[in-house]
């Protein structure tokens, strides 16, 4: 650990900050839902495109500076992250392809 | 052929395979990351099956801060907040646990057990919330009705939800009581059956004439669930077959049955990983205080553990995105 002596904490208060206030904002959206967001971007509304943005945006804090992947190896960085997003966008993107076509393919057969 | 015995060697190396370090990380470090990895496809699968769910029902799934309005000990709708201050409350402890991790690399071990002990602390507080969260589910809000087609009814009065209790006349009209040990035969017995009957509400919904159904179906223009006229509530109300208080993994008053299901395995299956966390950081606890990893030289350990705990508030920030919010 080359750091090993130097003192992150100011740094480390910071991020908590930044992910606190995102957290707010996502909070307060998602109890007020402001009626301009709910426009439909691709797949879902806009504001479900913010929230998801936001998230992703507090997760790369979290694992970059809390857990610390910006001291580590780059491949060694890039054998964690490419292999989980690779994956997991495979995975997302397939699965909700296919729960919109069950919906398509189901809901005018129920009786409300 | 030699025997082959068994030989005591003195090597530290022995448990992290001879101290090899490939991209530069200890052997434990990297095994952490790589489970890490494992857990995380595991929720992520879990989450994408929630989302097909959803996408499956979209025009009927419940709306969620509709749902989760508690707050412990205040009346009063408060849609969102406690799940709010279960996030802060998590976030704040991965912030102790990296100062932790801090203190550990300058060596510093008073530092380093308090703040695993503020983490300790955060975590525990986060699943006595869950534990409370998951009450309040189970023991419903409002109570509603369940038709023959699955379909869950609920009632509302001036566009509000109104709960069964307040238009309702209690106590259970038609004598149906819960077989326990006590009033039958002592080696069966039921779960809690309903407040009323389906045609004491029935009944009191044509004694009320500013109460209407509310089925699950969403107007997508108003993006609020659809509330019937007085006589399409009353002909949808003929199909009912039992009322529905609460939640469990067959029935809930908010929805559709994957709603409870998805909620309790997801959330539960994370606070597993919570409790198993809190306990891996109490083991951790105690080493630090007897002083294991001075003796060692390294707080690794600490940050090991540290990655484990992360990993679980990053989860929380993903359930908490697509559970609640989106």
């Amino acid at each position: 650990m080359a750091h090993a002596h130097e003192s992150n904490t100011k740094r480390i208060w910071i991020v908590f900050g930044i992910l606190s206030a995102i957290t707010i904002v996502e909070v307060y959206l998602g109890i007020l839902k402001p009626e301009a967001l709910h426009l439909h971007g691709p797949g879902t509304s806009w504001l479900n495109w913010i929230f998801i943005i936001l998230t992703l945006a507090k997760a790369y804090g979290i694992a970059w500076v809390f857990m610390h992947l910006e001291g580590e190896n780059k491949w060694f960085r890039r054998s964690i992250v490419w292999s989980a997003v690779f994956l997991i966008s495979y995975l997302v993107t397939l699965f909700l392809i296919e729960g919109g076509y069950l919906f398509d393919t189901l809901s005018p057969l129920v009786r409300w | 052929m030699e025997a082959k015995i068994a030989a005591p060697i003195d090597k530290k190396d022995t448990w992290n395979g001879g101290g090899a370090k490939p991209f530069g990380a200890s052997y434990g470090k990297m095994m952490m990351w790589f489970f890490i990895l494992s857990d995380a496809l595991t929720f992520s699968a879990f989450l994408a099956a929630y989302g097909l769910t959803r996408f499956k029902f979209i025009d009927s799934w419940p709306i969620a801060d509709e749902v989760f309005t508690h707050v412990p000990f205040v009346h009063g709708d408060f849609p969102m907040i406690y799940v709010a201050i279960m996030t802060f409350i998590l976030i704040f402890s991965s912030v102790t646990m990296v100062l932790a991790v801090d203190a550990g690399h300058q060596m510093k071990k008073n530092k380093v057990t308090w703040y695993m002990f503020a983490t300790i602390i955060g975590g525990i507080i986060f699943v006595g919330s869950q534990a409370w969260e998951w009450n309040t589910f189970i023991n419903g809000t409002y109570g509603a009705v369940k038709t023959t087609e699955g379909n869950v009814l609920q009632f509302v009065k001036d566009g509000k939800q109104i709960a069964l209790a307040d238009f309702v006349i209690a106590p259970r009209a038609d004598g149906r009581v819960q077989h326990t040990k006590k009033n039958g035969l002592w080696f069966e017995g039921e779960g809690t059956i309903a407040n009323y009957s389906v045609a004491q509400v029935v009944k009191a919904y044509n004694a009320n004439p500013e109460i209407q159904v509310r089925t699950e179906l969403i107007d997508l223009d108003k993006k609020e669930k659809t509330i019937l006229s007085r006589e399409e509530g009353a002909f949808q109300l003929t199909k009912t077959k039992m009322v529905v208080e609460g939640a469990n993994l067959q029935a809930n008053e908010y929805g559709n049955t994957s709603f409870s299901d998805f909620f309790f395995f997801i959330t539960g299956f994370h606070g597993f990983h919570v409790v198993s966390g809190i306990l891996i950081n109490i083991i951790i606890f105690f080493n630090i205080i007897l002083g294991t990893y001075e003796k060692r030289g390294s707080y690794e350990m600490v940050e090991k553990v540290g990655l484990y705990w992360h990993f679980v508030d990053l989860v929380w920030v993903f359930v908490f995105t697509f559970f609640y919010l989106v």
